[in-house]
């Protein structure tokens, strides 16, 4: 596997293999010094056209522990305010030397299109509303390990609620899901439902509270509020009426049961509740996975040997 | 006075008969069909069909404005290769074909190039913007006989009914894109599975029929003529069906790439598949076929639209939309669609030329004492297509290394040879 474009390009044997790795990467990131040699000498270029905080960081962060180089490329500062092409940019910064491109950008398809202008492996980090696998493999890491079920989510039922049509994180969540066994239900208002819902192999449910006492996970999606003024969904508190966590729906999700954000999050839209308050909130540990995973994913697409390599640590 | 030409052993394609027989010009007028003659040029027509030169009732030649991507000549000598003895030239100019400078520009332009007979359109709207009738009359002056605000539709209904009036007075057609656009804001591609599993915005079929439908009940109240532009859709494909069942005077196009193409080639991200309206589905494809075989479609136009290389460089969503179509036309109907011989010269000649009004030199017979607008093909010929050997300024081909069945091998346009063999002679 050369580039890592959508969670269509992984079998169930990827995705589980990329899981494997990722529990060493878990191991690593325990000791005193969480650092090894891996991809040492790899050059890794972080293109963001997008703004991003934890997917930034969470991959550069990754690439550092296992002693890349990380080049940061920064939209917002760079030629493209001089009218710079997306190809002139990319053939530039590949013409520098990079072993992998890691890339979010506002339009579907994007990272697929740049792997004819660049030799480096590519790694979607979010493209419009389409894909965001590291995301897909992240939070099916953190429900796989929070039921001790390692290669499986047979018998697990998730509910993602929100703006599933213009999410990537829904289209690889469901995506990754449902291949691993699990039934998924979606919660949104029939304008944020994609067209042809009926072809993804889900269950739609008109409210939250038709599902946040039956799920095993309940993923909530980030709502944007440009939304709201639009034509697409009513006003705010009419949203929240039927789609939002509150402490009270938070009080009645199943005593195993797990909440889910991607992050970032809007309080008091999405979550009334505070997470904190929620014993089954396992956001912050989607994050901390996040590394593990992106680290995985990194070593699978550079690295060379077996995962034992993994075991000695920088200083060797 | 021009050489005289001899096409020899092609199969001559009337509306009344189908029969071997050579081809005799001279001056510029066909002198002789049957018989055996000499002339200063002899083409070989083996294997091939003769019929009148393919008329083109959607072409976009980018001159004025967007020389990079083609000009009035490039396109031209496209459009001859194809076939093509008329194109219609879009009006999407910059400026915009919505006065007599612009108009006179393009024809004089095409009779620079000399390669087949450039016909300018004119806009249903002042800079196609929806907002103020164009001077139809004075257009009309000028020769121009079909008026259109293509690329966009015109989604002011109360203006469209008035221009529909004027037409009716003018004796002009009013030709329209549809798309309401309030439906299709940053539209990729078709509303379907495809799209919503690459998380692309939709261009949902209904926003087309939704103006198909209200254009043929203004047709229905102003009794005036109109041609629906590259219908895409199953649903257009009916609402045309019964309005022409109803005896209303409407027309209706269809391009190759709608017959031959699905939106699911969108999967890869290529721009070069997106176009407005969108690649749809099998089941479109299917319902556009049968609208050509009972006669609800009356032309194929190509829809031919150039961009430059880098305008095709960007995401999905900021390409513009449009490829390339005259070099190809005939091979993908032909490999496309089950049409014999008569059925491709109907749709690609007599009938636009009838839509268009250039009846007096195109779209005739092949018969003594008709202008020699003439294209020589065959449905037999595979060929490979390459963007690299086509003579358009840009390279937006979506079928790049497909096979076609079926190829022009000569264009005599005026009486004047311009393809031989495939290769334009200027």
């Amino acid at each position: 596997m050369k580039h890592l474009l959508s969670t269509h390009d992984l079998s169930v044997d990827d995705i589980v293999g990329i899981l494997d790795v990722a529990d060493h990467m878990a191991e690593i990131n325990t000791r005193t010094v969480p650092k090894v040699p891996a991809l040492r000498g790899k050059t890794i270029a972080s293109v963001f056209f997008e703004d991003s905080t934890r997917t930034r960081l969470s991959f550069e962060t990754a690439a550092k522990r296992l002693s890349a180089d990380v080049m940061t490329f920064m939209a917002s500062s760079s030629s493209l305010n001089k009218g710079e092409s997306l190809r002139d940019t990319i053939e530039t910064l590949s013409a520098m030397g990079i072993d992998a491109l890691v890339i979010r950008h506002k339009s579907s398809g994007i990272p697929q299109t740049i792997t004819q202008w660049t030799d480096a492996s590519v790694i979607n980090a979010g493209d419009g509303w389409h894909q965001h696998p590291t995301q897909g493999l992240l939070d099916a890491y953190t429900v796989t390990r929070e039921y001790g079920t390692k290669d499986s989510l047979q018998g697990r039922s998730i509910a993602i609620v929100g703006d599933i049509k213009h999410s990537r994180v829904a289209r690889s969540n469901i995506d990754i899901f449902r291949r691993l066994g699990a039934h998924v239900v979606v919660v949104a208002p029939p304008a944020l439902l994609p067209g042809n819902i009926e072809s993804w192999g889900v269950e739609v449910r008109p409210t939250i509270d038709d599902v946040v006492a039956d799920v095993d996970v309940l993923y909530m999606l980030r709502m944007q509020l440009e939304r709201m003024d639009s034509a697409i969904v009513p006003k705010l508190p009419e949203y929240c009426a039927t789609y939002s966590l509150t402490p009270e729906r938070a009080a009645r999700m199943g005593s195993g049961a797990i909440l889910m954000h991607p992050g970032p999050i809007n309080r008091g839209v999405e979550l009334i509740v505070d997470p904190a308050d929620v014993p089954g909130s396992r956001i912050l540990t989607q994050v901390k996975n996040g590394v593990n995973v992106r680290m995985a994913v990194l070593f699978s697409l550079l690295g060379s040997g077996a995962t034992s390599t993994l075991q000695q640590g920088a200083e060797s | 006075m021009s050489a005289s030409i001899v096409i020899r052993g092609a199969t001559v394609v009337n509306p009344d008969s189908v029969a071997v027989a050579d081809v005799l010009i001279v001056d510029g007028i066909i002198a002789a069909v049957g018989g055996t003659h000499d002339a200063d040029i002899v083409l070989d027509g083996s294997g091939c069909f003769v019929s009148s030169g393919f008329v083109d009732l959607h072409t976009h030649l980018r001159e004025p404005g967007k020389e990079e991507a083609e000009t009035i000549e490039s396109g031209s000598r496209a459009a001859a290769l194809g076939g093509y003895t008329a194109v219609v030239a879009m009006p999407n100019t910059d400026p915009a074909q919505d006065n007599v400078e612009t108009v006179r520009f393009v024809r004089a332009q095409g009779i620079a190039a000399g390669l087949c007979e450039v016909v300018p359109s004119g806009c249903i709207t002042i800079g196609r913007l929806g907002k103020q009738m164009a001077p139809y009359a004075r257009l009309a002056e000028e020769g121009v006989t079909f008026f259109t605000d293509d690329g966009t539709g015109v989604q002011d209904s109360h203006l469209m009914q008035r221009a529909l009036m004027l037409g009716k007075q003018l004796g002009v057609t009013m030709a329209q894109h549809c798309e309401v656009a309030s439906l299709t804001k940053g539209a990729v591609m078709h509303d379907g599975e495809c799209c919503s599993s690459m998380g692309v915005p939709g261009w949902p079929s209904a926003a087309e029929e939704q103006m198909v439908r209200r254009d043929i009940e203004l047709v229905r109240a102003t009794g005036a003529k109109m041609h629906f532009l590259h219908l895409s859709t199953a649903g257009s494909v009916e609402l045309v069906r019964a309005a022409k069942a109803d005896g209303l005077p409407i027309t209706a196009e269809v391009t190759p790439h709608h017959l031959a193409l699905q939106d699911e080639l969108l999967r890869g991200f290529d721009p070069v598949f997106k176009v407005n309206p969108p690649l749809r589905t099998a089941q479109d494809i299917e319902a556009l076929k049968v609208g050509i075989a009972d006669g609800t479609i009356d032309a194929v136009a190509t829809d031919h639209a150039p961009h430059a290389g880098h305008t095709k460089e960007q995401p999905l969503d900021d390409a513009p939309p449009g490829m390339l179509g005259l070099e190809t036309a005939l091979g993908v109907l032909n490999t496309a669609v089950a049409v014999d011989a008569q059925q491709i010269a109907s749709l690609m000649s007599w009938a636009p030329a009838r839509i268009a009004e250039l009846t007096e030199r195109h779209g005739r017979p092949i018969a003594v004492g008709e202008p020699a607008n003439i294209a020589v093909w065959d449905t037999t010929t595979v060929w490979t297509v390459s963007r690299d050997d086509l003579s358009s300024k840009s390279r937006n081909t979506p079928y790049h290394g497909m096979e076609l069945r079926g190829r022009v091998r000569h264009t005599i346009f005026n009486g004047e040879l311009v393809v031989r063999d495939g290769k334009a002679l200027k």
